[in-house]
């Protein structure tokens, strides 16, 4: 298995990246800042204005070391793609099938299907983990409502119906969201989904969450020869990610959701470390951001089973693996896409 | 692996001086500098043998020197930093 290399954080917006040699050196007011080797990052990541040399970029492209830029806040503003490379035949599959209705389907119901599957056992765990602290018949309920959704997700074969489903799943996942956020609970509540602005501390941090996994999911499937931006259930539009965001909705709920859940139950972040601007947004602050970053690169390093290779292999890979098996379904090397069904 | 390279190069020419330049680069372009001639890299077998190469070229045999030092990849608890300049963890959280 290939191994997960690490990924850099630039916070500092008056940072300029620049390369030497085979180095990334990270410059402010001319003066250098740090200097590492490149060939042991994965991917940079920056938040800020002050960019990058073309040489790094053209540097990172060709050995496909990927490089996002965020605002400061944490928006997505771009992303560095170098030449497409990789394989075309590949690709061409991909677009074949993204033309047709119930070939994409056919992949968008196993994304689905994974997202439910892993949302369901997110609940259950919790009525195992807490059955006194948590409404368990509620719980039950909800689960047994995925259930079905489930069931009616995999004969599936309209794009249309399954966008339906998903709403509907997702709609029952936000409804006992709240009651799985078990520690500070006057500061953190959550009362659905809330973007562009996030209007509250655990959306804030929900939304951040999800812009990292797109990045890394954006890169993974770039690095198998994929077009991240070549979709099956989200529709092509320009600039958007389409395929990283199918891509995400299997790992939403166990990646960045539970990520999230475990920082605030762990009482890792506090209320103070976020502020409201005037237009409602509620951002985190710097201090809260790279420890929000840091916990996210422990949770990267973790390792677990995979269960459809069944091999260890570190959270962070699985983005890339999941590109991997997408690729060899297209191929025609698998009969099926496998989603990743964690329990 | 973690891999400790230092290195002696006689510099009483300006041939020498030059070599000091060029082997200083390359070890940089692999990992970091912890002290003057001494530099921390992490990097795996293959990256280590390209390396190599890439120093045994430069280097004067009659009058150079090169040691290399495996610490394999539970090296954390090997290094100790004592005193100023601190290295970077390079397989640690990165933020800057």
């Amino acid at each position: 298995m290939r191994k997960l290399l690490n990924t850099l954080y630039v916070t500092q917006p008056d940072a300029y990246l620049s390369l030497d040699g085979d180095n990334i050196v990270l410059l402010k007011d001319q003066q250098a800042l740090g200097r590492l080797p490149l060939h042991n990052l994965e991917s940079i990541i920056t938040f800020g204005y002050t960019g990058a040399s073309p040489a790094l970029m053209g540097y990172c492209a060709e050995r496909n070391i990927s490089i996002t830029f965020l605002t400061a806040s944490g928006r997505f503003l771009a992303r560095v793609i170098g030449q497409s490379r990789g394989n075309v035949t590949l690709r061409k599959a991909q677009y074949r099938i993204s033309d047709q209705e119930r070939e994409s389907a056919l992949i968008a119901r196993n994304f689905i299907i994974g997202k439910i599957y892993n949302h369901k056992w997110m609940l259950e765990r919790m009525t195992r983990d807490y059955p006194l602290r948590v409404d368990v018949e509620r719980f039950k309920s909800i689960s047994h409502q995925l259930d079905e959704y489930l069931y009616e997700a995999r004969s599936c074969e309209n794009l249309e119906t399954l966008r339906g489903l998903e709403g509907q799943a997702a709609w029952h996942y936000y409804q006992v969201f709240d009651d799985m956020i078990l520690q500070q609970k006057e500061s953190f509540t959550f009362h659905g989904r809330s973007r562009r602005p996030p209007r509250d501390h655990v959306n804030a941090m929900l939304s951040f969450a999800y812009i990292l996994l797109t990045h890394d999911m954006a890169a993974a499937l770039e690095s198998v020869g994929l077009d991240a931006y070549v979709g099956f259930l989200h529709r092509d539009r320009p600039g958007r990610v389409s395929l990283a965001l199918d891509m995400i909705e299997e790992l939403r709920g166990i990646y960045a959701d539970r990520f999230v859940l475990s920082l605030i139950n762990r009482k890792e972040v506090t209320p103070n470390g976020f502020y409201q601007k005037e237009n409602g947004a509620v951002l985190m602050t710097d201090e809260t951001r790279k420890l929000f970053l840091k916990a996210w690169q422990a949770k990267k390093q973790e390792m677990i089973t995979h269960p459809f290779l069944g091999e260890k292999i570190p959270w962070g890979l699985v983005p890339y693996v999941q590109a991997l098996l997408l690729a060899r379904y297209l191929r025609g090397d698998l009969d099926e896409y496998p989603p990743f069904l964690w329990k | 692996m973690l891999v400790l390279i230092t290195y002696d190069v006689q510099t009483s020419s300006p041939d020498g001086a030059r070599r000091l330049r060029r082997v200083a680069k390359v070890c940089q372009n692999y990992g970091q500098r912890v002290q003057h001639s001494v530099f921390e890299c992490i990097v795996d077998a293959a990256q280590l043998t390209k390396l190599k190469l890439e120093l045994m070229e430069l280097i004067d045999h009659e009058k150079d020197s090169l040691r290399i030092y495996r610490l394999g990849n539970k090296y954390r608890n090997k290094v100790e930093h004592i005193g100023a300049k601190p290295a970077l963890d390079l397989e640690g959280t990165l933020i800057f």
